[in-house]
Order: C-alpha cells, then structure tokens, then sequence
C-alpha cells in the first residue's frame, strides 16, 4: 500500500466530516436534563402578596407644621428598630460611625438656598425630618458601578441591594442630600433589639431609607408615616386623586435643592 | 540498556511516591475517616414532608433555589413564591427557610462545615438561637 500526501489528507479531511456531524446529531437530541427534572411540571412563579400596596411612584409630604421634636425621635426610633439600623453614637459615643436613616435638622439646613434671612421663629426653631427623597432623577443611582443602588421602574423607590454593594461609596458623594451612611464597622453590637424579620448590613456597604419597600409590600405604610401622628402623608405621586396629590393641590409645598433636578418625591410643607 | 534495574527501581519509587495520598489513605485514613453527615430535621420540617422542592433537587440546587428569590425579592419586590407543588412560600430565608430548619447547626452547618463552603448569609440575615 502506498502512502502518499493525497491518501493522508483524503482520510483525515472524512474523519473529521465524520465527527463533526456525529456531535452535531448528538447534540440535537433531546438531553436527559431537559426532559427530566422538577422544572418539567409547572415553573415555580414570582408574585406580589394580594395585600401589597401599588403605586407608579411613591411620595411623601411632609407637614412640619404639626411637627415637634417628640414627633420627630418617635418617628425615628420607629424607623431605626424596624430597620436594625445601629446606634453607634449611643453605644459607642462614636459620631464618625453615625448611620441614620431619617433624622432632623434646621430649616437653613434642610434647605440652603431657600432665603433665611429674617425666618419666622417657628421655622428658626422647628425640626425638619429629612431623609432618603427617593429622587425621580437619582445620582447616587448613576454613581453606582455594580448597580448595587436602583430605582425601581414599578413604583419608583430608590433601592439598595446590599449583597451587591462593594462599599465605594461613590453613591455618598454624589448624594446631594447626604441620605446615605456607611457602615464602617459590623453593626449587629450597636443594634440594642434585633428585628428578627428585617436583615442587618455588614461592614462594608452603603445603607439608606427604603421608602419601607418590605412594608409596602405586605400592605403596612411607612414606620415613620404611621408614628408621625398624620404630620407625613404618602402616596402616589402619579395618582391625580391620590390625598398627597390632594394635599399638594391645596397646600404650597417645596422640596430640597431643587435647583440640582434630582427631583425629589419628598415635599415639605413649611 | 545497562541500566534497566536502576529504571525499573526509579520508576517504582516515583510511583509510590506520587501515588502516597492513596494508599496513605487506604491504609491509615479509612478508620478515622469523616463519614458524610445527614442533616437533622426538626419536627416541623418532618411534619411539612416536602420543602419547596423535592429533597435530591433541594440538596443540590438550594443555593440557587435562594439566589433567585434574593434577586426577586431585593429588586423586584415580588415576595411570594409558588412552588412547582402548588404551595405558595414568602421567599424569605430568615422568615420561611429558617422557620422550619430552625437548627441551623444540625441543619446548614453539617453539610457546609463537612465540604467546606462558609455562605456569607449569617454576615446580615439572622437565624434563630439554638435552644436545648
């Protein structure tokens, strides 16, 4: 038999004819993996409870007429033992680990560009609850490089995932209302009562208000809603006949550094 | 080919040496070897029968299995889980998965210990105290 170059290429050139086309029809067939298994019956399906509260996009006004500064640390208090937030200034006397999720200041520091020069006493001395404003047009979303922060498309609220967040902490800087803490050390030894049903963070990652997305979800209002004794009012934004669409209709209401168009959902009546 | 003894001896040497976790382990480990644990059910968990899915499926897809409702949960918001059994679950691994298997240590850490995976899971989300 006589090996020649033409021989060789004309048995490798069928060989591999043959083996592609073997592993193509192979790969038609049907796999066992498909056929079989649990996903065979019916596909497991996501959905909302049947009490949870829908709305396009979530608002809140806040009415700091009736507001003390009683009402302001039981809406806080509310908020931070429903969230495990951690209280290192109590615990620890460390201010530089703050973390907080609503909490109050001054009118001329609620709102810098609104003119202060001769206020009213009421507001020179009023506590204006500020928190997370749930912009429309969020930065802190834009900054954020794993999407670990998201405005939710369905009702608007400016979320966290805390499984995602790296901790860069380019959402704090681009937060123009300072809304947003870091927890530089584990929180659970600054957490006095643990709320079993709501997870704490870690160190490490950014934290925020939620609008009370988990409340919301099983049709609770916001803690701090509740505890402000009818002073905070929340709603649909988007709703025409919604009481905080009502309320803005009737009452001059304004918002933090709206110069920035972040546009916030959360309005002050002042 | 004079030194076929010393081949043949160098070759035997090599291969025990590169075979040493086997029979080493043939020998000396099978008496004290770790046997594969069986994760303990507490009586709730007995009671349900079944979990959100069968328990092959479970055993080897749970991590999964929670990888979705997390994603479904923290960014959709869809918190209610149907299960291919027709049984409706809160997706929640504190409040559901935890409620029944309460005993994380005879529960989740035998298995993770035993293969040596750590979940971060325990960093935030809380389980119950173990109470004898």
């Amino acid at each position: 038999m006589e090996n020649s170059r033409r021989r060789f290429l004309k048995t490798a050139g069928f060989s591999i004819l043959g083996v592609g086309a073997g592993s193509m029809l192979i790969g038609l067939a049907p796999g066992p993996s498909e056929a079989a298994g649990p996903a065979a019956e019916t596909k497991p399906v996501f959905v909302d409870r049947p009490d949870a509260k829908h709305a396009r996009r979530w608002g809140m006004v806040i009415d700091t007429r009736g507001l003390d500064a009683r009402t302001c640390r039981k809406m806080e208090e509310a908020c931070h033992s429903i969230h495990n937030v951690p209280d290192h200034i109590g615990k620890f006397g460390n201010k530089n680990h703050e973390i907080k999720w609503i909490w109050d200041t001054e009118f001329k520091h609620a709102f810098p560009g609104q003119e202060a020069e001769f206020l009213s006493d009421r507001l020179e001395n009023a506590p204006v609850p500020v928190l997370c404003n749930h912009c429309d047009n969020p930065p802190c979303v834009r900054a954020c490089p794993t999407r670990a922060t998201f405005k939710r498309e369905k009702d608007g609220i400016v979320l966290m995932d805390f499984h995602r967040c790296i901790g860069c902490r380019f959402c704090m800087a681009a937060c123009p209302f300072g809304a947003r803490s870091f927890n530089f050390r584990d929180p659970r030894p600054a957490i006095e009562d643990e709320n079993p049903e709501f997870p704490t963070r870690m160190k490490g990652v950014v934290e925020k208000c939620n609008f009370c997305a988990e409340r919301l979800a099983v049709g609770k209002m916001p803690a701090c809603v509740e505890a402000s004794g009818g002073a905070l009012t929340f709603g649909d934004l988007n709703d025409p006949d919604s009481d905080i669409r009502k309320l803005l209709a009737d009452e001059y209401a304004i918002r933090r550094k709206p110069n920035l168009g972040t546009f916030p959902s959360v309005f002050y009546i002042v | 080919m004079n030194d076929k003894n010393k081949i043949i001896a160098g070759l035997i040497i090599f291969f025990v040496v590169l075979l040493f976790p086997f029979w080493f382990n043939l020998i000396f480990g099978a008496a004290d070897a770790a046997t594969a644990p069986e994760p303990e059910l507490t009586d709730k968990a007995k009671q349900a029968e079944t979990c959100v899915a069968e328990t092959d499926y479970m055993r080897t897809e749970h991590m999964q299995i929670l990888d979705q409702w997390r994603d479904m949960v923290t960014r959709d918001g869809k918190r209610i889980y149907k299960a291919e059994n027709g049984k409706e679950y809160e997706a929640s691994l504190s409040n559901t998965c935890m409620d029944c298997h309460s005993n994380k240590e005879k529960f989740c850490d035998s298995c993770h210990n035993y293969t040596s995976v750590d979940p971060y899971c325990w960093d935030c989300h809380t389980y119950p105290e173990e109470t004898e």
